[in-house]
């Protein structure tokens, strides 16, 4: 299990943040995420053996939102 | 495909001449063929991007505004209200494209602070100037920093002065002077001078580095109002469709039914808390104020009772002569003597007369012939063959010496809450020395300022007896004291403070006040430039260490929370008032639209004031 912090381009309209955390929650081997609106990041918990994390910036970015850098976080 | 910045600004300026157009020909010729073919081209140039967000969110199964207003606008075209489509696909371009602008700006006191994070730094390696990037640098590495650079790491000065600007880290924008053997900090700028710095911290480690991972964490850490907000749109949104659904059931009227769905999106609402406390925590973070999250914020605004640490806190925490009374002789003589006397010991009020009386006389280059220390009383010396005693009253009791001389003196001393030092020999007094931990400057304006704010009760918490703590409360104008107190007993009397008055702040210099920081419903850390444990233990921590700070950290708490409560107010009343003007049909879907983009606009306006917050007012 992991954490990692990718963040966005500036996210402005606040029902992405539930957008971005719908399509996480159904993504295989993510056991949690969290949008943080004012610093434009996502927190996801995921299984490094189920999913990785080129995969779930992959996800996000097919949703709309550019990752322009990503590190690990504390759990 | 992303859509890129300058192609959306070509999208808006091209939809708003469509649309124009659009109502002029509708108004002039009505729905003839050339409008609505220009209608048309309107809706889709506007529309598309709409449509691709919301095909994007239902590949996941999540219908999103984007979807609403895309069944929206295909619905309006379907029975034949052009207008309306181009209208409201419209407003929502234009809605988002300047929410995202105005967002912007809500977050940019804290992209100002990202903007000072160094970009390189010049290390001597093997005999050369090599330059890095930051993260590159390591521990012990000699770092060449020349006027207008940025420092890139936590170190030493070993060679040369500057004027330094610190404002990154202590928000005082005026610059300091530091020299050889100084600490300087990363992300501080040099303007003048040449320093050749020892890395003693580098990258993450960084007091900079810290500060700035403790104001993005900050920005997203839940204030409890916004997590009301969040858990209430959660069943705001379900609640919107069912009644969407259940009022076109009732009324066949699909129209009214869509209407509903898209103006009901809470987005005003939504936006309303975090969008004030981005810009008070930004505005905070400018002035050297850190506030860990929004809460602090919330908690800050709602304080009764301001409990202040009196040692380094109120005080420099450092004794001090105040001073120099002498019989029989001069006060230079009588300092001399004390500072021969004292000169080996380590104990802190010795180490204040000497270094007193190395400035007032220069170096003392004379030693006392034979020392002899009793603990608890002060010390017999010999010099230039004579003995003194230097120490406390029961030094001279002890060895039956009078006092008679001094002693009106020495009571009137010890009720300003001094340390009396007396010098004497075998016949009498000749002199006193009192020391004193000097209250900071800005001590008593604080705490005045406080007061002036509303704040019911300040009080003094101290491990000091009472005579020295009383003599510093009457001095700054503190309500109550209370002294002797361990660490344990802070936290009892802080407890009772909060059942007697409600929400109480502890004010400590971050250092031995950690308990008491914790357990007060609020604690706020004063911290020297770059004091890791004030950073660590505050929940809002004061960086340039001063207590003027205070009433500005207060003020901008109070004004960020009250900014926050506009910004809800006028959401949910927009949000009720529009609901109602959809059931009794007044508000129709591009009206709707307008007014639900307008409002969350306001919102974000109305946040952005507070960014200049305090900038008029000095603090």
């Amino acid at each position: 299990m992991t954490t990692k912090m990718y963040q966005l381009e500036a996210v402005s309209c606040p029902s992405c943040i539930a957008k971005i955390e719908k399509m996480l929650q159904k993504t295989p081997g993510v056991r949690s995420s969290e949008v943080l609106f004012n610093s434009s990041r996502v927190r996801v918990t995921f299984e490094e053996q189920e999913v990785e994390s080129e995969r779930i910036k992959r996800q996000i970015e097919k949703l709309g939102y550019k990752v322009i850098g990503e590190k690990q976080a504390a759990n | 495909m992303y859509p890129r910045k300058i192609n959306q600004n070509h999208r808006v300026i091209l939809a708003s001449i469509l649309v124009t157009a659009s109502f002029i020909l509708n108004k002039s010729l009505g729905y003839a063929w050339i409008t609505v073919i220009v209608m048309a081209a309107s809706t889709f140039l506007a529309g598309v991007p709409i449509v691709v967000n919301a095909v994007r969110a239902l590949r996941y199964w999540i219908v999103g505004i984007d979807a609403l207003v895309t069944i929206a606008v295909i619905g309006a075209w379907l029975i034949g209200e052009y207008w309306e489509a181009a209208a409201v696909t419209f407003l929502f371009m234009v809605g988002n494209h300047l929410e995202s602008r105005t967002l912007e700006r809500t977050r940019s006191s804290i992209q100002a602070l990202l903007k000072l994070v160094p970009d390189t730094a010049t290390v001597h390696r093997d005999g050369q100037e090599v330059a890095v990037r930051p993260e590159e640098v390591i521990k012990g590495d000699l770092v060449i920093v020349k006027p207008g650079e940025k420092i890139s790491v936590d170190g030493t000065i070993v060679k040369g002065s500057a004027y330094i600007n610190q404002s990154a880290i202590t928000g005082e924008p005026l610059s300091v002077n530091k020299a050889v053997s100084d600490i300087v900090y990363s992300g501080t700028i040099i303007e003048s001078g040449y320093l050749l710095i020892r890395a003693d911290k580098v990258g993450e480690d960084t007091t900079f580095a810290k500060i700035l991972e403790l104001v993005e964490e900050a920005q997203d850490k839940k204030a409890r109002t916004q997590r009301f907000l969040e858990k209430f749109s959660r069943y705001y949104t379900p609640l919107v469709i069912l009644l969407a659904v259940v009022l076109y059931v009732v009324s066949r009227d699909i129209v009214m039914s869509l209407t509903l769905l898209v103006i009901a999106c809470p987005g005003a609402l939504v936006i309303s808390a975090p969008v004030s406390i981005v810009a008070g925590i930004g505005n905070g973070a400018r002035h050297g104020v850190l506030f860990k999250g929004g809460e602090m914020l919330e908690k800050l605004s709602s304080v009764k009772v301001v409990a202040f640490d009196k040692t380094g806190t109120l005080t420099k925490g450092k004794p001090e002569i105040t001073r120099v009374k002498a019989y029989e002789m001069t006060e230079e003589e009588l300092l001399k003597i004390a500072a021969v006397g004292e000169i080996y010991s380590e104990h802190p009020l010795a180490k204040a007369i000497v270094s007193y009386a190395a400035k007032q006389l220069g170096m003392i280059h004379e030693r006392p012939a034979e020392v002899n220390y009793i603990p608890g009383q002060g010390l017999l010396f010999i010099f230039e063959g004579k003995l003194y005693l230097m120490g406390n009253r029961k030094l001279f009791a002890s060895r039956k010496i009078q006092l008679d001389a001094c002693e009106s003196y020495l009571a009137k001393e010890e009720a300003l809450g001094q340390t009396a030092v007396i010098i004497g020999d075998k016949h009498g007094v000749l002199g006193v020395i009192s020391i004193a931990d000097q209250v900071r400057e800005d001590a008593k304006q604080a705490v005045h300022h406080l007061k002036s704010l509303g704040i019911h009760r300040i009080v003094m918490l101290t491990g000091d007896n009472p005579r020295a703590a009383k003599a510093i409360s009457s001095q700054l104008g503190i309500d109550d004291t209370y002294s002797e107190l361990l660490p344990q007993d802070k936290v009892r009397v802080l407890k009772e403070l909060q059942d007697k008055y409600g929400s109480t702040a502890m004010v400590g210099d971050g250092v031995n006040d950690a308990p008491a920081l914790a357990s007060a419903d609020l604690g706020i850390a004063i911290g020297g430039t770059g004091s890791d444990v004030a950073i660590e233990t505050g929940d809002v921590v004061l960086m340039s260490g001063k207590l003027s700070k205070l009433a500005y950290t207060l003020a901008l708490s109070r004004a960020t929370v009250r900014n926050m409560k506009q910004n809800i107010y006028f959401a949910i009343l927009v949000a009720v008032l529009l609901l109602g003007g959809v059931l009794i049909k007044t508000v129709n879907l591009s009206y709707g639209m307008l007014i639900h983009e307008v409002s969350v606009l306001l919102v974000v306006v109305n946040a952005i004031r507070l960014r200049g917050y305090g900038k008029t007012r000095r603090g």
